[in-house]
């Protein structure tokens, strides 16, 4: 199969998986920002999107997404590691033109799937989690039951933690380096790109992945600081 | 006329492709600054062979920017901090008086060193044979108006077929990625009409060749472009991708 055995096979792998995602966070961060107006609809939102088939389904094809882009990266850096030699240069210097977050991609990923396992901890594993081990006829206290889909009492409690506040910054200015490279990147492995385009899409993934981190941040400044529907 | 400058020059010296190598210096004493690179490194090279030392290995040929057989990491950046410009095009001029030069071989799985600063780019040779050429009879000379060739296009194929195969974009990136040399040379047929005939089949060929070599997966962090001596731009592996992806979906 090319796309596990060629190099731009690899590289096709990674673009897709790296692309749904970042739709995934556009919806994701839309979401999120109803929680700032109203605390009823951002809860039926988390009704809709507990235990159900439809929501089951999309939480196993993201983690499947994850899995896959996660799986691929490590493969990819150790096979190119090995291209490199063992020999390094003792003197490199980064050229004009060569972005910082291109050349730590895997560092910044790291963070990113760090705090994700946070973000899972913080919120999955009060919301839907709990409700699939109930409906699985597994003990479930009803404290805990009855606050499934109350996300907003979660973002607040969460948010009014300046560690837990400033642990989501730096995975969101993490995630921020880390999509400016990958959406234009993305584009160039898939071929959709020329001389014309290359600068179309930087603009294009930096005016999305700008939009998603601030969509993102307004929620965790409004958690802290008490502000909108978060306040209540 | 340009001054006369002093400095110190850190060399990569390795006697085979197994032996480990070192570092070594050699102080370099009023050196003109109109002198190119490869130039001064034959000046070391009389002094060590005046010492009755072994001189420095480094490739070189046409030294006119032309043959892609002179190669030297320096201060960091193959062909040295010029842009746009091979090892021997580069001057001495551009250096200061006092100044430490570091001088490596090109550093990657895929280019062993032979000695010294010499690598084996054989590699690149075999990737050419493997599809980096056109097997159509494509007849005799035809008038200049019979395959209109629009002016963009055929612009395009030139500055891709500009790649000399020195080799630096490999020795640029931090993934070995041969990328830019292949889809420079996979660009530079599959832009035109006779070579657009067997663009499939020489993409495919060309990238499983590549792999097979070990050259690594590229990540797009534009180093090569940066560096490549002839400005050969990462558009080329946009289309090689393409061109690619495209092949094996019809396959």
């Amino acid at each position: 199969m090319w796309l596990t055995k060629s190099s731009v096979g690899r590289k096709v792998i990674m673009s897709v998986s790296g692309v749904a995602l970042v739709l995934f966070l556009l919806f994701h961060m839309a979401m999120n920002l109803v929680a700032i107006f109203s605390t009823e609809g951002y809860n039926m939102i988390c009704e809709f999107l507990g235990a159900n088939w439809y929501a089951l389904v999309g939480t196993a094809g993201l983690a499947a997404l994850v899995v896959v882009h996660f799986v691929y990266a490590f493969v990819l850096t150790i096979q190119n590691r090995k291209a490199r030699g063992s020999q390094r240069y003792a003197v490199a210097e980064r050229p004009k033109g060569v972005s910082w977050a291109s050349q730590n991609m895997l560092a910044l990923g790291i963070i990113v799937v760090v705090g994700l396992g946070l973000h899972l901890f913080n919120f999955w594993a009060n919301m839907q989690l709990p409700e699939v081990l109930h409906k699985l006829g597994m003990h479930v206290d009803s404290a805990t039951m009855a606050s499934v889909a109350d996300g907003s009492g979660y973002i607040a409690k969460t948010f009014t933690c300046p560690v837990y506040a400033a642990l989501y910054v730096i995975w969101l200015a993490a995630l921020w380096f880390h999509l400016t490279h990958g959406f234009w990147s993305a584009m160039q492995t898939l071929g959709i790109n020329n001389k014309v385009w290359f600068c179309r899409w930087k603009a294009i993934g930096n005016v999305i992945v700008t939009l998603i981190i601030l969509g993102f941040l307004a929620v965790v400044v409004a958690g802290f600081f008490g502000l909108g529907a978060l306040g209540a | 006329m340009d001054k006369n400058i002093s400095f110190t020059l850190k060399v990569w010296r390795q006697r085979g492709p197994k032996a480990k190598g070192a570092f070594e210096t050699y102080q370099m004493k009023d050196i003109p600054g109109d002198t190119s690179f490869l130039e001064m490194l034959d000046i070391l090279n009389e002094q060590l062979v005046n010492e009755n030392k072994e001189p420095v290995a480094f490739d070189h040929d046409c030294r006119e920017g032309i043959c892609g057989m002179c190669s030297l990491y320096v201060n960091g950046h193959p062909h040295g901090p010029a842009t746009g410009a091979t090892t021997c095009q580069l001057y001495m001029r551009r250096f200061k008086d006092g100044d430490t030069i570091t001088v490596e071989p090109w550093r990657s799985a895929g280019f062993p060193v032979i000695r010294d600063l010499m690598v084996d780019r054989t590699a690149f040779d075999k990737i050419q044979q493997a599809g980096g050429y056109v097997s159509i009879n494509t007849g005799g000379m035809p008038d200049a108006n019979a395959i209109p060739i629009g002016k963009d296009v055929a612009e395009e194929a030139m500055d891709a077929a500009a790649c000399i195969g020195c080799g630096a974009c490999v020795a640029a990136c931090k993934n070995g990625s041969a990328m830019l040399f292949v889809s420079a040379k996979v660009s530079q047929f599959a832009l035109l009409p006779q070579g657009k005939v067997e663009a499939a089949k020489r993409v495919k060929a060309m990238v499983a060749k590549m792999d097979e070599l070990g050259f690594g997966n590229c990540t797009n962090t534009r180093a090569c472009e940066a560096e490549c001596p002839k400005c050969v731009s990462i558009s080329n592996i946009a289309r090689l991708n393409r061109e690619f992806i495209k092949a094996k979906l019809k396959d």
